[in-house]
């Protein structure tokens, strides 16, 4: 009797819980696998891959031009920063110059796109923490700016709108009134979503201190964007490496003092007002003339590889294109997905947390499984 | 048409000008007799007008952009490969380890480097801790099947905050070799590599948990190695051993004889 060994169930200390894929809080289907002693998080270890669909693969077997519309399948919430990204990187490859007005309505279609998904963000990240109201407030003008996108291009979400050597279409009659409309209604609006959560004492406590990456921390992870920006390193893609017009607007690089989710969440609340001042910028500004270069009907690349990259919403968007001599499609075309890259850190953002503040880590990085798995 | 020639002044002079030619045929003869002055002064004021224009407009156009045409109505033009060893980068890489710059080449305003494999780790700690770059922007793998120097390419490029440079590090490397870790240098490449391992069966050494990582353990094959088929293949081999035969079956009926490359992307892991 005495060697018998006493009942286990009070003495196990470490779980093992599965958190996702379907779950509503991981953004898609992301799973992590957590080991926990209560309901303290001891490890965490993502599990990706279930949305994986070989995009990579696929551009290997089509011309540069059928590429776009595959981009945008990959950061679905911002498809026109992913098209932007592949036509940057293949007008360098070509050495096309695009003209003035393609890239003026390339940068506001691109910083539409980084309204958009920063309302997706904040709509998810505060459902996530347990604050409903904000995602009513955002997702009415995030309908107003795909009503945008729809009367530009005809598409809300895979939006397909940008071309190598420029856009396919001028603006349509009337758009620039109505978009100058939307962009003199916003700052009011992101008023609203600050009064509804900067100064809230529930958000402050949900995410102050959480998630804390330190700038070492976060360049030898790798981290772009946002992330990157809240821990206070100031480095944003317009401004280091300026693609289409970026160097001609003026506009400013938020940055976060700890590094914690509520750094983040001002650093993208920042950002959205800097987005409003660039669209500003460009309806004002915006340029006549041709929105395509002269470019040949067949695209046909020497051998060499570029990178070009992009500030996507979530971070630095990279596409890596090798070609051979007079190919008409990319041998290889890797993309840099920020999302992958800032996921990496998860475990050690959430070590010592408890489960629920998993969540509101998970929504900080703003990961979008389609660009992670490609 | 009649109407068009009684009413001159209100045009522009340079539009109604077609009317001016079939104009005499289909008018009676009375009124072709009558006009052929008023005609001819029109026509050739309209046409002094509208050389005058096309003048101007020649002139500003000219004027405006210098005599050349806007760069985006011209042709592309495409980068060319130059030699890059003379930046200062490579310079001080190729003194810090010896034997490590085997190419420099500059190719639309990108500098590769190609390494060897074998000092891969040791270049890169010369770059991030000599050189200041301290972060490892990408980590890919290209497969070029057939190549003399090795089948894979492993590319590497790192960012440098102080100046925003960029420098991309290429080592060739023969298929089945593996090539040494770098998440000692910088802790991106954990995934990067492992998303190298999967895709293209590159092995690392050193890395602390090499597993896949967007397929599944018991995936066959590495699905961006050129000789993968871009249909797929079937899984079921994976999941259901028992029903399936190893190494699993092709998708279609056609392919039942499976083409030889194939044969190369099985059998592994």
């Amino acid at each position: 009797m005495s060697n018998r060994t006493p009942p286990s169930l009070f003495d196990v200390e470490e779980m093992e819980l599965s958190f996702g894929p379907q779950h509503p809080a991981t953004h898609g289907v992301l799973r992590v696998q957590l080991k926990l002693d209560g309901e303290k998080i001891v490890d965490a270890k993502p599990i990706i891959g279930y949305l994986h669909r070989g995009t990579e693969k696929l551009f290997e077997t089509m011309p540069f031009p059928q590429c776009i519309p595959h981009t945008d399948r990959m950061d679905y919430v911002a498809a026109a920063t992913n098209n932007q990204g592949f036509c940057v990187a293949m007008e360098k490859l070509l050495g096309i110059t695009i003209p003035p007005r393609a890239a003026y309505i390339r940068m506001m279609l691109a910083e539409l796109q980084r309204l958009a998904s920063h309302l997706v963000w904040l709509a998810t990240h505060a459902i996530d923490i347990g604050a409903i109201t904000p995602f009513f407030y955002t997702f009415r003008e995030r309908d107003a700016i795909l009503d945008l996108f729809e009367e530009y291009c005809g598409a809300r979400l895979t939006l397909n709108t940008m071309k190598i050597g420029g856009v396919p279409f001028d603006l349509p009659a009337g758009w620039v009134e109505r978009c100058s409309a939307l962009v003199d209604g916003f700052p009011a609006h992101i008023d609203e979503y600050e009064e509804l959560l900067t100064n809230n004492r529930i958000w402050k406590k949900r995410t102050i201190g959480i998630g804390v990456v330190s700038p070492e921390d976060a360049i030898d992870w790798g981290l772009t964007g946002p992330p990157l920006r809240g821990s206070g390193v100031q480095w944003d893609i317009r401004k280091v490496f300026p693609y289409d017009r970026y160097n001609e607007i003026d506009f400013e690089i938020p940055i976060g003092r700890n590094g914690d989710t509520y750094d983040r969440y001002l650093v993208r609340m920042v950002e959205m007002r800097q987005s409003v001042r660039i669209l500003r910028q460009c309806l004002d500004r915006l340029p006549e003339g041709p929105v395509i270069a002269k470019i040949p009907k067949v695209l046909r690349a020497r051998d060499g590889m570029v990178y070009g990259s992009v500030e996507a919403p979530k971070g630095e968007l990279g596409y890596f294109i090798v070609t051979t001599d007079k190919a008409t499609e990319p041998y290889r075309c890797r993309v840099r997905p920020p999302s992958f890259v800032n996921l990496q850190l998860l475990p050690d953002m959430v070590r010592g947390h408890l489960v629920a503040d998993l969540v509101a880590v998970i929504g900080t990085l703003d990961i979008v499984l389609g660009e992670i798995d490609r | 048409m009649s109407d068009n020639e009684k009413t001159p002044p209100d045009h522009p002079p340079a539009s109604p000008e077609p009317p001016a030619g079939p104009a005499p045929e289909a008018a009676p003869a009375a009124a072709d007799a009558q006009r052929p002055a008023p005609t001819d002064d029109e026509k050739a004021a309209k046409i002094a007008a509208a050389k005058a224009k096309a003048a101007a407009a020649k002139a500003t156009k000219e004027a405006a952009p210098a005599e050349a045409k806007p760069p985006w109505e011209d042709k592309p033009v495409t980068p060319e490969h130059q030699d890059a060893s003379a930046d200062p980068d490579v310079l001080a890489l190729a003194a810090a380890v010896e034997g490590s710059v085997l190419a420099a080449d500059r190719f639309a305003g990108d500098v590769t480097v190609t390494v060897p494999a074998e000092k891969i780790v040791d270049v890169c700690r010369a770059l991030k801790s000599g050189r200041g770059f301290t972060f490892l922007v990408d980590l890919t793998a290209v497969d070029w099947l057939d190549r003399e120097q090795g089948r894979f390419d492993v590319v590497y490029w790192m960012h440098r905050f102080d100046d925003s440079k960029r420098i991309r590090l290429v080592a060739a490397l023969p298929a089945e070799r593996p090539i040494a870790s770098v998440t000692g240098v910088w802790r991106t490449a954990n995934w990067l590599e492992r998303e190298v391992y999967d895709m293209f069966g590159i092995h690392f050494e050193g890395h602390p948990a090499l597993e896949r990582i967007l397929t599944w353990e018991g995936f066959n094959g590495h699905p961006l190695r050129k000789d993968f088929p871009v249909e797929g293949i079937d899984t079921g081999a994976a999941i259901y051993p028992d029903v399936y035969p190893p190494g699993g079956g092709p998708l279609r009926p056609e392919e039942l004889e499976p083409p030889e490359p194939k044969a190369g992307g099985k059998g592994e892991s």
